[in-house]
């Protein structure tokens, strides 16, 4: 519910759609903002209090089942729990073996670490759009909370940056810089001539660059869009009278188990073929 | 949609659990999957080698019992053939002895025959010569009329 004014439609999704910024306010100093207007003036240095705090909840949340599930882990008969987490590391094992020729052993838990932590931080999305943000704010006095850090767009474009800064890091650590860069400038125009060769640069650079640039564009706002939208499909049918509300709700809520799931594959499934990418020669 | 430092607050909190993922949580359930498919590929190999000897054994089996058989009908045989053998050599000799002992007897009975034929004639011999004694009323010299006893005698 709106915190201040009249509750009207728009107050509640703006509302809705709110952090809860914490920074440094020109006039109020060090303080959460009361309004997006303040959140907006405390420019880039400010923190999103409930993105951070349900994403790193979240990722404390998975590291504690999945390191529960790997002290116990014996090559034995597993119990219910090792199965489980088994169940998902297999099957992001299986997808990094299928796509990577190159061996390594840091792809397979980056990418356990992006299905996993994106399918919890999606799976927020499942919460009753008033829940969590009717106790902060009448229990705790917490003006907003917005429990789904995978609408929030730095979420996402903080996993998809270190994805794309991991690219870059492969990149010139299996190829070289001369490989990495080599890669950019003679791609995919190419000639035996060798003048002709080099005046194709600036069209590779160009081409290669926005490819190069997009991926984590792409990525971030792929999963952002899909999660900002589906919330807000949740806050507008919550918008519904009370008795009519299951009617929409729990078909969008079944469709959105699949968006959720799928959104951490397809986030995973990028980020091991731009891994793939960085770590094999063209 | 601002931007701002929970950018840079979620790039290091994702970096963190990267790599605490990758020291503490893949290694050991990665290295517990593997250890476990090589136990169930040897555990396979083991029952196919097994399921193959324990075929073999029965063909092996089944030809001792075979065997077994074979032998065990012919020992048969052979006892039956060794008995009727035995029976027939058996009433052989029942049949030689009986006829011996048969023998024996008769030999004997004639003997006594025989004897008591002997023990006859002489009584006769004697009851006649008191009877002439007693009819004549004297004294028949046995040695000198020997020679007539003894003719009567043997025409008993």
């Amino acid at each position: 519910m709106a915190g201040e004014g009249a509750l009207t439609p728009t107050g509640y999704i703006q509302h809705h759609l709110q952090n809860l910024v914490v920074g440094f306010h020109p006039e109020n100093g060090f303080s959460l903002a009361k309004s997006s207007e303040e959140a907006a003036a405390m420019g880039f240095w400010a923190i999103h209090l409930d993105s951070m705090f349900w994403s790193v909840g979240l990722g404390a949340l998975f590291l504690f089942i999945f390191k529960k599930a790997a002290d116990r882990a014996t090559s034995g008969v597993p119990g219910g729990l090792q199965n489980f987490v088994e169940s998902i590391v297999e099957f992001v094992d299986e997808n990094v073996r299928d796509t990577m020729s190159v061996k390594s052993n840091f792809v397979g838990p980056l990418a356990l670490t992006i299905f996993v932590w994106v399918f919890l931080m999606n799976l927020m999305d499942l919460i009753p759009v008033d829940f969590i943000p009717y106790f902060f704010e009448h229990i705790l006095g917490v003006p907003y909370m917005k429990i789904v850090p995978s609408t929030d767009v730095n979420v996402t474009f903080g996993i998809s940056l270190s994805v794309f800064a991991l690219m870059i890091y492969f990149g010139i650590k299996m190829k070289g810089l001369g490989g990495f860069l080599g890669e950019l400038a003679f791609n995919p125009f190419t000639s035996d001539n060798v003048v002709i060769k080099w005046l194709f640069v600036p069209f590779n650079v160009l081409l290669e660059g926005v490819s190069l640039l997009a991926k984590p564009v792409s990525l971030a706002l792929r999963l952002f869009g899909n999660m900002y939208a589906g919330e807000l499909i949740f806050i507008l049918i919550a918008l519904l009278p009370w008795f009519a509300q299951w009617a929409l709700s729990v078909p969008w809520a079944i469709f959105h188990i699949l968006v959720i799931t799928l959104q951490a594959f397809i986030f995973m499934m990028l980020t091991i073929v731009y891994m793939a990418m960085a770590h094999e020669h063209h | 949609m601002n931007m701002n430092a929970t950018l840079i607050g979620q790039a290091i909190s994702f970096f963190i659990f990267v790599l605490f993922c990758m020291k503490f949580v893949w290694p050991p359930i990665i290295t517990s999957l593997r250890e476990r498919q090589a136990r169930i590929a040897d555990g396979l190999a083991a029952a196919e080698q097994s399921s193959q000897r324990r075929e073999e054994a029965e063909a092996e089996i089944a030809t001792m019992l075979e065997d077994a058989k074979a032998q065990a009908a012919e020992i048969v045989a052979q006892a039956q053939k060794r008995s009727n053998e035995i029976v027939e050599a058996s009433k052989d000799t029942a049949r030689t002895e009986a006829e011996r002992i048969k023998a024996t007897a008769s030999a004997e009975i004639e003997q006594e025959v025989v004897n008591a034929r002997e023990g006859l004639r002489q009584q006769v011999g004697s009851i006649a010569v008191e009877g002439a004694r007693k009819i004549l009323g004297s004294e028949v010299n046995a040695e000198s009329h020997a020679k007539v006893i003894d003719d009567l005698v043997g025409q008993i």
